[in-house]
Protein backbone atom coordinates (compact mmCIF):
# COMPACT_ATOMS: atom_id res chain seq x y z
CA UNK A 1 0.00 0.00 0.00
CA UNK A 2 1.57 3.24 -0.86
CA UNK A 3 1.98 6.04 1.69
CA UNK A 4 0.20 8.76 -0.57
CA UNK A 5 -3.15 10.00 0.90
CA UNK A 6 -5.06 10.01 -2.02
CA UNK A 7 -3.99 6.29 -2.13
CA UNK A 8 -6.49 5.75 0.78
CA UNK A 9 -9.96 5.37 1.16
CA UNK A 10 -10.46 8.04 3.94
CA UNK A 11 -7.69 10.45 1.33
CA UNK A 12 -10.27 9.58 -1.51
CA UNK A 13 -13.21 10.51 0.58
CA UNK A 14 -11.75 13.82 1.36
CA UNK A 15 -11.13 14.93 -2.38
CA UNK A 16 -15.31 13.70 -2.38
CA UNK A 17 -15.72 16.02 0.02
CA UNK A 18 -14.13 18.92 -0.97
CA UNK A 19 -14.85 19.05 -4.25
CA UNK A 20 -18.58 18.81 -3.05
CA UNK A 21 -18.41 21.24 -0.78
CA UNK A 22 -16.91 23.72 -3.61
CA UNK A 23 -19.35 22.69 -6.15
CA UNK A 24 -21.98 23.41 -2.93
CA UNK A 25 -20.35 26.53 -2.74
CA UNK A 26 -20.90 26.92 -6.78
CA UNK A 27 -24.73 26.09 -6.43
CA UNK A 28 -24.99 29.07 -3.83
CA UNK A 29 -23.96 31.32 -6.03
CA UNK A 30 -25.70 29.97 -9.23
CA UNK A 31 -29.18 30.13 -7.43
CA UNK A 32 -28.04 33.51 -6.28
CA UNK A 33 -27.59 34.51 -9.72
CA UNK A 34 -30.96 33.02 -10.85
CA UNK A 35 -32.97 34.36 -8.72
CA UNK A 36 -31.98 37.98 -9.70
CA UNK A 37 -34.16 36.53 -12.91
CA UNK A 38 -37.45 36.57 -11.06
CA UNK A 39 -37.04 40.51 -10.13
CA UNK A 40 -35.54 41.93 -12.84
CA UNK A 41 -34.94 40.42 -16.39
CA UNK A 42 -32.66 43.33 -17.40
CA UNK A 43 -30.72 43.17 -14.13
CA UNK A 44 -30.32 39.42 -15.23
CA UNK A 45 -29.14 40.31 -19.03
CA UNK A 46 -26.64 41.91 -16.94
CA UNK A 47 -24.91 38.99 -14.97
CA UNK A 48 -25.70 37.13 -18.10
CA UNK A 49 -23.23 39.87 -19.95
CA UNK A 50 -20.79 39.66 -16.51
CA UNK A 51 -20.67 35.87 -17.09
CA UNK A 52 -20.13 35.62 -20.66
CA UNK A 53 -17.08 35.15 -22.86
CA UNK A 54 -14.95 37.09 -20.31
CA UNK A 55 -11.32 35.71 -19.15
CA UNK A 56 -12.59 35.41 -15.76
CA UNK A 57 -15.99 33.46 -16.55
CA UNK A 58 -13.86 30.93 -19.00
CA UNK A 59 -11.58 30.37 -16.05
CA UNK A 60 -14.33 30.39 -13.54
CA UNK A 61 -16.12 27.39 -15.70
CA UNK A 62 -12.89 25.08 -15.97
CA UNK A 63 -12.55 25.57 -12.75
CA UNK A 64 -16.10 24.38 -12.06
CA UNK A 65 -15.93 21.47 -14.87
CA UNK A 66 -12.60 20.54 -13.08
CA UNK A 67 -14.72 20.60 -9.22
CA UNK A 68 -17.58 18.38 -11.23
CA UNK A 69 -15.20 15.85 -13.19
CA UNK A 70 -12.67 14.80 -9.78
CA UNK A 71 -16.35 14.49 -7.72
CA UNK A 72 -17.39 12.29 -10.51
CA UNK A 73 -14.29 10.68 -11.30
CA UNK A 74 -13.81 9.69 -7.59
CA UNK A 75 -17.53 8.55 -6.94
CA UNK A 76 -16.66 5.89 -9.65
CA UNK A 77 -13.72 4.96 -8.42
CA UNK A 78 -15.38 4.70 -4.29
CA UNK A 79 -18.55 3.03 -5.57
CA UNK A 80 -16.23 0.53 -7.57
CA UNK A 81 -14.40 0.03 -4.58
CA UNK A 82 -17.22 -0.51 -2.62
CA UNK A 83 -19.35 -2.60 -4.45
CA UNK A 84 -16.03 -5.00 -4.28
CA UNK A 85 -15.75 -4.65 -0.96
CA UNK A 86 -18.83 -5.98 -0.05
CA UNK A 87 -18.44 -9.28 -1.90
CA UNK A 88 -20.14 -11.30 -4.38
CA UNK A 89 -22.86 -13.04 -2.45
CA UNK A 90 -25.47 -10.82 -1.05
CA UNK A 91 -28.05 -11.31 1.56
CA UNK A 92 -31.22 -12.79 0.31
CA UNK A 93 -32.96 -10.66 2.79
CA UNK A 94 -31.62 -7.42 4.20
CA UNK A 95 -33.45 -4.70 6.00
CA UNK A 96 -33.39 -0.84 6.92
CA UNK A 97 -31.30 -0.11 9.92
CA UNK A 98 -32.31 2.33 12.06
CA UNK A 99 -33.26 5.89 10.47
CA UNK A 100 -30.92 5.14 7.95
CA UNK A 101 -32.09 7.66 5.31
CA UNK A 102 -32.74 6.67 1.54
CA UNK A 103 -30.82 9.32 0.10
CA UNK A 104 -27.44 7.87 1.91
CA UNK A 105 -27.80 4.17 0.89
CA UNK A 106 -28.33 6.35 -2.83
CA UNK A 107 -26.19 8.99 -3.30
CA UNK A 108 -24.44 6.88 -6.61
CA UNK A 109 -27.87 7.18 -8.25
CA UNK A 110 -29.19 10.21 -7.31
CA UNK A 111 -25.60 11.41 -8.75
CA UNK A 112 -26.28 9.64 -12.06
CA UNK A 113 -29.47 11.44 -12.65
CA UNK A 114 -27.90 14.54 -11.22
CA UNK A 115 -25.32 14.15 -14.29
CA UNK A 116 -28.21 13.38 -16.65
CA UNK A 117 -29.72 16.82 -15.71
CA UNK A 118 -26.92 18.20 -15.82
CA UNK A 119 -25.99 17.00 -19.78
CA UNK A 120 -29.57 18.58 -20.49
CA UNK A 121 -28.67 21.74 -18.39
CA UNK A 122 -25.39 22.14 -20.15
CA UNK A 123 -27.26 21.95 -23.68
CA UNK A 124 -29.85 24.34 -22.56
CA UNK A 125 -27.49 27.01 -20.88
CA UNK A 126 -24.33 26.54 -21.24
CA UNK A 127 -24.23 24.69 -25.19
CA UNK A 128 -26.41 27.41 -26.16
CA UNK A 129 -25.62 30.07 -24.63
CA UNK A 130 -21.71 30.64 -23.68
CA UNK A 131 -20.28 27.92 -26.42
CA UNK A 132 -22.88 30.08 -28.24
CA UNK A 133 -21.17 33.26 -27.77
CA UNK A 134 -17.26 31.61 -27.66
CA UNK A 135 -18.03 30.50 -31.47
CA UNK A 136 -19.92 33.40 -32.64
CA UNK A 137 -23.41 31.92 -33.68
CA UNK A 138 -26.90 32.21 -32.29
CA UNK A 139 -27.50 29.12 -31.07
CA UNK A 140 -30.79 29.47 -29.09
CA UNK A 141 -32.04 32.14 -31.58
CA UNK A 142 -31.67 35.11 -29.44
CA UNK A 143 -28.80 38.16 -29.54
CA UNK A 144 -26.38 37.31 -27.08
CA UNK A 145 -27.20 40.30 -24.91
CA UNK A 146 -30.96 38.73 -24.10
CA UNK A 147 -29.95 35.58 -22.29
CA UNK A 148 -33.55 36.73 -19.99
CA UNK A 149 -35.44 36.53 -23.29
CA UNK A 150 -33.51 33.26 -23.91
CA UNK A 151 -33.92 32.07 -20.47
CA UNK A 152 -38.22 32.72 -20.60
CA UNK A 153 -38.24 30.90 -24.05
CA UNK A 154 -37.13 27.64 -22.68
CA UNK A 155 -38.99 27.41 -19.45
CA UNK A 156 -41.90 28.26 -21.30
CA UNK A 157 -42.25 25.14 -22.33
CA UNK A 158 -44.12 23.23 -19.35
CA UNK A 159 -42.17 19.55 -19.73
CA UNK A 160 -38.64 21.66 -19.38
CA UNK A 161 -39.91 23.23 -16.31
CA UNK A 162 -41.15 19.43 -15.07
CA UNK A 163 -37.62 17.88 -15.71
CA UNK A 164 -36.05 21.02 -14.09
CA UNK A 165 -37.77 20.11 -10.87
CA UNK A 166 -37.04 16.46 -10.64
CA UNK A 167 -33.43 17.30 -11.48
CA UNK A 168 -33.87 19.36 -8.11
CA UNK A 169 -35.24 17.07 -6.26
CA UNK A 170 -32.61 14.74 -6.90
CA UNK A 171 -30.35 17.48 -5.89
CA UNK A 172 -32.17 17.84 -2.58
CA UNK A 173 -31.82 14.34 -1.34
CA UNK A 174 -28.09 14.22 -2.80
CA UNK A 175 -27.64 16.87 -0.48
CA UNK A 176 -29.66 16.02 2.49
CA UNK A 177 -26.92 13.52 2.49
CA UNK A 178 -23.60 15.13 1.12
CA UNK A 179 -23.37 18.44 2.75
CA UNK A 180 -23.41 17.08 6.75
CA UNK A 181 -21.28 13.76 5.26
CA UNK A 182 -18.81 16.43 3.82
CA UNK A 183 -18.05 17.90 7.43
CA UNK A 184 -17.97 14.37 8.90
CA UNK A 185 -15.82 13.54 6.38
CA UNK A 186 -13.23 16.07 7.19
CA UNK A 187 -13.45 15.30 10.77
CA UNK A 188 -15.45 18.33 11.48
CA UNK A 189 -17.63 16.48 13.74
CA UNK A 190 -18.93 15.14 17.18
CA UNK A 191 -21.67 13.57 19.04
CA UNK A 192 -23.56 17.11 19.40
CA UNK A 193 -23.00 18.00 16.08
CA UNK A 194 -23.54 14.67 14.28
CA UNK A 195 -27.44 15.80 14.63
CA UNK A 196 -27.36 19.61 14.21
CA UNK A 197 -25.06 19.24 10.67
CA UNK A 198 -27.71 16.69 9.38
CA UNK A 199 -30.71 19.68 10.27
CA UNK A 200 -28.53 22.04 8.42
CA UNK A 201 -28.66 19.64 5.89
CA UNK A 202 -31.92 19.11 5.56
CA UNK A 203 -32.26 23.42 6.04
CA UNK A 204 -29.75 23.72 3.49
CA UNK A 205 -30.92 21.54 0.77
CA UNK A 206 -34.66 22.78 1.10
CA UNK A 207 -33.12 26.62 0.41
CA UNK A 208 -31.59 25.09 -2.48
CA UNK A 209 -34.80 23.13 -4.09
CA UNK A 210 -36.56 26.20 -3.52
CA UNK A 211 -34.53 29.18 -5.06
CA UNK A 212 -34.08 26.98 -8.23
CA UNK A 213 -37.75 25.74 -8.32
CA UNK A 214 -38.84 29.36 -8.06
CA UNK A 215 -36.75 30.96 -10.46
CA UNK A 216 -37.97 28.37 -13.23
CA UNK A 217 -41.58 28.24 -12.21
CA UNK A 218 -41.39 32.28 -12.01
CA UNK A 219 -40.06 31.73 -15.41
CA UNK A 220 -42.86 29.74 -16.81
CA UNK A 221 -45.16 31.75 -15.60
CA UNK A 222 -43.67 35.01 -17.54
CA UNK A 223 -43.91 33.58 -20.48
CA UNK A 224 -47.33 32.19 -20.66
CA UNK A 225 -49.04 34.57 -18.32
CA UNK A 226 -47.50 37.81 -17.95
CA UNK A 227 -50.38 39.23 -16.51
CA UNK A 228 -49.55 37.06 -13.75
CA UNK A 229 -46.16 37.72 -12.82
CA UNK B 1 -43.29 -22.17 19.94
CA UNK B 2 -42.40 -24.03 16.06
CA UNK B 3 -40.31 -21.44 13.70
CA UNK B 4 -39.08 -22.58 10.07
CA UNK B 5 -35.60 -21.70 9.15
CA UNK B 6 -34.47 -20.84 6.56
CA UNK B 7 -30.74 -21.73 6.76
CA UNK B 8 -27.57 -20.92 5.03
CA UNK B 9 -25.38 -24.07 4.36
CA UNK B 10 -21.92 -24.12 2.91
CA UNK B 11 -19.60 -27.09 3.11
CA UNK B 12 -16.45 -25.27 2.62
CA UNK B 13 -14.49 -21.59 1.54
CA UNK B 14 -14.89 -22.94 -2.17
CA UNK B 15 -18.10 -24.81 -2.29
CA UNK B 16 -21.54 -23.42 -3.31
CA UNK B 17 -23.76 -22.32 -0.59
CA UNK B 18 -27.49 -23.03 -0.71
CA UNK B 19 -30.19 -22.12 2.14
CA UNK B 20 -31.99 -25.71 3.89
CA UNK B 21 -34.94 -25.89 5.43
CA UNK B 22 -35.61 -27.00 8.52
CA UNK B 23 -38.50 -27.00 11.22
CA UNK B 24 -38.13 -26.74 14.86
CA UNK B 25 -40.82 -27.33 17.72
CA UNK B 26 -41.75 -27.36 20.92
CA UNK B 27 -39.02 -24.25 21.62
CA UNK B 28 -40.35 -22.20 24.54
CA UNK B 29 -40.18 -18.44 24.31
CA UNK B 30 -37.37 -17.93 27.02
CA UNK B 31 -34.67 -19.63 24.90
CA UNK B 32 -31.75 -17.51 23.21
CA UNK B 33 -31.30 -17.53 19.56
CA UNK B 34 -28.09 -19.78 20.21
CA UNK B 35 -29.92 -22.34 22.16
CA UNK B 36 -32.31 -22.49 19.26
CA UNK B 37 -29.81 -23.40 17.51
CA UNK B 38 -28.51 -26.20 19.58
CA UNK B 39 -31.61 -27.87 19.50
CA UNK B 40 -31.83 -28.09 15.88
CA UNK B 41 -28.39 -29.60 15.85
CA UNK B 42 -29.25 -31.52 18.59
CA UNK B 43 -32.10 -32.60 16.11
CA UNK B 44 -29.50 -32.95 13.21
CA UNK B 45 -27.16 -34.98 14.77
CA UNK B 46 -29.74 -37.68 15.93
CA UNK B 47 -30.89 -37.73 12.35
CA UNK B 48 -27.36 -38.68 10.87
CA UNK B 49 -27.06 -34.91 9.10
CA UNK B 50 -24.16 -32.43 9.28
CA UNK B 51 -24.95 -30.32 12.07
CA UNK B 52 -25.23 -26.29 11.55
CA UNK B 53 -21.87 -24.82 12.01
CA UNK B 54 -22.25 -21.18 13.63
CA UNK B 55 -19.92 -19.00 15.61
CA UNK B 56 -20.27 -18.92 19.85
CA UNK B 57 -18.06 -18.38 22.52
CA UNK B 58 -19.58 -16.18 26.34
CA UNK B 59 -22.71 -15.98 25.05
CA UNK B 60 -23.22 -13.35 27.43
CA UNK B 61 -22.79 -10.61 25.00
CA UNK B 62 -18.95 -9.50 25.45
CA UNK B 63 -16.93 -11.52 23.11
CA UNK B 64 -17.77 -10.73 19.84
CA UNK B 65 -18.05 -14.19 18.34
CA UNK B 66 -21.47 -14.93 17.82
CA UNK B 67 -23.01 -13.24 13.89
CA UNK B 68 -25.38 -14.41 12.32
CA UNK B 69 -27.60 -12.37 9.84
CA UNK B 70 -31.10 -12.63 11.05
CA UNK B 71 -34.13 -11.57 9.28
CA UNK B 72 -32.57 -8.91 7.65
CA UNK B 73 -30.64 -7.63 10.36
CA UNK B 74 -27.04 -8.36 11.87
CA UNK B 75 -27.41 -10.08 15.16
CA UNK B 76 -31.49 -10.15 14.74
CA UNK B 77 -33.93 -7.60 14.77
CA UNK B 78 -33.63 -6.41 18.27
CA UNK B 79 -31.37 -3.76 19.09
CA UNK B 80 -28.03 -2.97 21.13
CA UNK B 81 -27.49 -6.82 21.95
CA UNK B 82 -25.53 -9.87 20.26
CA UNK B 83 -27.45 -12.92 18.94
CA UNK B 84 -26.48 -14.40 21.92
CA UNK B 85 -28.59 -12.22 24.01
CA UNK B 86 -31.83 -12.52 21.35
CA UNK B 87 -34.45 -14.58 22.47
CA UNK B 88 -37.09 -16.44 20.41
CA UNK B 89 -40.03 -14.10 22.53
CA UNK B 90 -38.46 -11.44 19.57
CA UNK B 91 -39.78 -13.89 16.93
CA UNK B 92 -43.69 -14.98 15.98
CA UNK B 93 -44.56 -18.83 16.30
CA UNK B 94 -44.58 -20.56 13.51
CA UNK B 95 -42.50 -17.39 11.96
CA UNK B 96 -39.76 -17.94 8.59
CA UNK B 97 -36.48 -17.16 9.89
CA UNK B 98 -33.75 -16.69 7.72
CA UNK B 99 -30.33 -16.76 8.57
CA UNK B 100 -27.29 -16.13 7.06
CA UNK B 101 -23.89 -15.76 7.38
CA UNK B 102 -21.83 -12.03 7.55
CA UNK B 103 -21.28 -11.55 3.57
CA UNK B 104 -18.64 -8.93 3.27
CA UNK B 105 -15.39 -9.53 1.20
CA UNK B 106 -13.13 -9.42 3.81
CA UNK B 107 -15.21 -12.24 5.43
CA UNK B 108 -14.97 -15.07 3.62
CA UNK B 109 -17.57 -17.75 4.50
CA UNK B 110 -15.16 -20.80 6.08
CA UNK B 111 -18.51 -23.12 6.49
CA UNK B 112 -22.35 -22.84 6.91
CA UNK B 113 -22.54 -19.70 9.16
CA UNK B 114 -19.18 -19.15 10.28
CA UNK B 115 -16.67 -16.06 8.62
CA UNK B 116 -13.00 -15.72 8.86
CA UNK B 117 -12.88 -12.89 10.83
CA UNK B 118 -9.23 -12.24 11.41
CA UNK B 119 -8.90 -9.77 9.11
CA UNK B 120 -10.02 -7.52 12.09
CA UNK B 121 -7.31 -9.27 14.39
CA UNK B 122 -4.63 -7.91 11.70
CA UNK B 123 -6.13 -4.49 12.15
CA UNK B 124 -5.61 -4.58 15.39
CA UNK B 125 -2.19 -5.68 14.94
CA UNK B 126 -1.39 -3.61 12.66
CA UNK B 127 -1.71 -0.77 15.89
CA UNK B 128 -4.33 -1.44 17.87
CA UNK B 129 -2.13 -0.99 20.96
CA UNK B 130 -0.10 0.86 23.14
CA UNK B 131 3.60 0.13 23.48
CA UNK B 132 4.15 -0.65 26.90
CA UNK B 133 7.72 -0.91 28.73
CA UNK B 134 7.64 -3.88 31.60
CA UNK B 135 8.12 -2.57 35.04
CA UNK B 136 6.01 -1.97 37.85
CA UNK B 137 2.43 -1.67 38.32
CA UNK B 138 1.87 1.92 37.93
CA UNK B 139 -0.29 4.05 40.56
CA UNK B 140 -3.47 4.29 39.79
CA UNK B 141 -4.67 7.75 39.09
CA UNK B 142 -1.10 9.08 38.35
CA UNK B 143 -2.44 10.71 35.34
CA UNK B 144 -5.24 12.81 35.23
CA UNK B 145 -7.91 12.22 32.88
CA UNK B 146 -11.10 14.53 32.62
CA UNK B 147 -14.43 12.21 33.30
CA UNK B 148 -15.68 13.77 29.77
CA UNK B 149 -12.83 11.66 27.90
CA UNK B 150 -12.59 8.71 29.93
CA UNK B 151 -16.25 8.36 29.02
CA UNK B 152 -15.37 8.72 25.26
CA UNK B 153 -12.69 6.49 25.48
CA UNK B 154 -14.69 3.72 27.26
CA UNK B 155 -17.42 4.07 24.79
CA UNK B 156 -15.50 3.27 22.02
CA UNK B 157 -13.48 0.85 23.88
CA UNK B 158 -16.98 -1.06 24.26
CA UNK B 159 -16.50 -2.45 21.15
CA UNK B 160 -16.31 -6.17 20.67
CA UNK B 161 -15.30 -6.70 17.16
CA UNK B 162 -18.33 -9.30 16.21
CA UNK B 163 -18.04 -7.28 12.40
CA UNK B 164 -21.76 -6.25 12.40
CA UNK B 165 -20.57 -3.09 11.00
CA UNK B 166 -19.16 -4.53 8.07
CA UNK B 167 -21.90 -6.86 7.57
CA UNK B 168 -24.30 -4.30 7.41
CA UNK B 169 -22.26 -1.72 5.81
CA UNK B 170 -23.46 -1.50 2.19
CA UNK B 171 -20.10 -1.10 1.09
CA UNK B 172 -18.40 -3.57 3.79
CA UNK B 173 -16.56 -0.69 5.39
CA UNK B 174 -14.85 -1.50 8.41
CA UNK B 175 -14.37 1.97 9.37
CA UNK B 176 -16.79 2.01 12.45
CA UNK B 177 -14.33 -0.88 14.08
CA UNK B 178 -11.38 0.77 13.56
CA UNK B 179 -12.86 4.63 14.55
CA UNK B 180 -13.81 2.71 17.53
CA UNK B 181 -9.99 1.37 18.36
CA UNK B 182 -8.85 4.30 17.28
CA UNK B 183 -10.93 6.21 19.20
CA UNK B 184 -10.71 4.64 22.71
CA UNK B 185 -6.86 4.91 22.59
CA UNK B 186 -6.99 8.52 20.97
CA UNK B 187 -8.85 9.97 24.22
CA UNK B 188 -6.76 8.73 26.83
CA UNK B 189 -2.60 10.32 27.54
CA UNK B 190 -1.51 6.90 27.02
CA UNK B 191 -2.82 5.94 23.78
CA UNK B 192 -2.17 9.73 22.63
CA UNK B 193 1.84 9.22 22.25
CA UNK B 194 0.94 6.65 19.33
CA UNK B 195 -2.03 7.91 17.74
CA UNK B 196 -0.71 9.42 14.46
CA UNK B 197 1.64 6.18 13.68
CA UNK B 198 -1.89 4.39 14.97
CA UNK B 199 -4.62 6.04 12.70
CA UNK B 200 -2.32 5.74 9.69
CA UNK B 201 -1.29 1.85 9.93
CA UNK B 202 -4.71 1.02 10.95
CA UNK B 203 -6.27 2.82 7.85
CA UNK B 204 -3.51 1.44 5.46
CA UNK B 205 -3.99 -2.51 6.95
CA UNK B 206 -7.37 -1.51 6.37
CA UNK B 207 -7.79 -0.62 2.81
CA UNK B 208 -5.15 -3.16 2.11
CA UNK B 209 -7.86 -5.79 3.22
CA UNK B 210 -10.52 -4.82 0.96
CA UNK B 211 -12.82 -2.98 3.05
CA UNK B 212 -14.78 -0.42 1.73
CA UNK B 213 -14.81 3.09 2.33
CA UNK B 214 -17.55 4.77 4.39
CA UNK B 215 -20.60 6.49 2.68
CA UNK B 216 -21.93 7.56 6.50
CA UNK B 217 -25.33 6.23 5.92
CA UNK B 218 -24.90 5.00 10.01
CA UNK B 219 -26.72 1.70 9.57
CA UNK B 220 -23.39 0.33 11.36
CA UNK B 221 -24.11 2.53 14.26
CA UNK B 222 -27.93 1.32 14.38
CA UNK B 223 -26.66 -2.34 14.14
CA UNK B 224 -24.00 -2.15 16.37
CA UNK B 225 -24.91 -4.22 20.09
CA UNK B 226 -22.74 -1.66 21.53
CA UNK B 227 -24.46 1.27 19.23
CA UNK B 228 -21.05 2.32 19.04
CA UNK B 229 -21.63 6.18 17.86
CA UNK B 230 -20.36 6.97 14.06
CA UNK B 231 -19.00 10.35 15.51
CA UNK B 232 -16.06 8.08 16.65
CA UNK B 233 -15.59 8.01 12.37
CA UNK B 234 -15.54 11.56 12.70
CA UNK B 235 -12.48 11.36 15.13
CA UNK B 236 -10.93 8.90 12.83
CA UNK B 237 -11.09 10.94 10.05
CA UNK B 238 -9.58 13.72 11.94
CA UNK B 239 -7.34 11.64 13.50
CA UNK B 240 -5.81 10.40 9.51
CA UNK B 241 -6.03 13.53 8.16
CA UNK B 242 -4.05 14.84 10.42
CA UNK B 243 -1.42 12.76 10.84
CA UNK B 244 -0.66 12.83 7.01
CA UNK B 245 -1.34 16.00 6.53
CA UNK B 246 1.59 15.84 9.27
CA UNK B 247 4.24 13.64 7.07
Amino acid sequence: MSNNLFSSTIGRKLIMSISGLFLVLFLLFHMAMNMVAIFSLEAYNAVCHFLGTNWYALAGTMVLAAGFLFHIIYAFILTRHNLAARGKERYSEQKRSGNVSWASRNMFVIGVIIVLGLVMHLYHFWYKMQFAELVGKEIGGFAWADGAGYLTSVFANPVVVILYIVWFAAFWFHLTHGFWSAFHTIGWNNQVWLNRWKCIANIFATIIFLGFAAVVIAMYFKANCAACI
Amino acid sequence: MNFTLKVWRQASPKAKGEFKTYQVSNISPDTSFLEMLDILNNNLIHEGQDPVAFDHDCREGICGACSLFINGHAHGPDTLITTCQLHMRKFKDGETITIEPWRSAAFPVIKDLVVNRQAFDQILQSGGFISVNTGGVPDANAIPISKKDADESMDAAACIGCGACVATCKNGSAMLFVAARVSSLAKLPQGRIEAARRAKAMVAKMDELGFGACTNTGACEAECPKGISIAHIARLNREFLSAKFQD
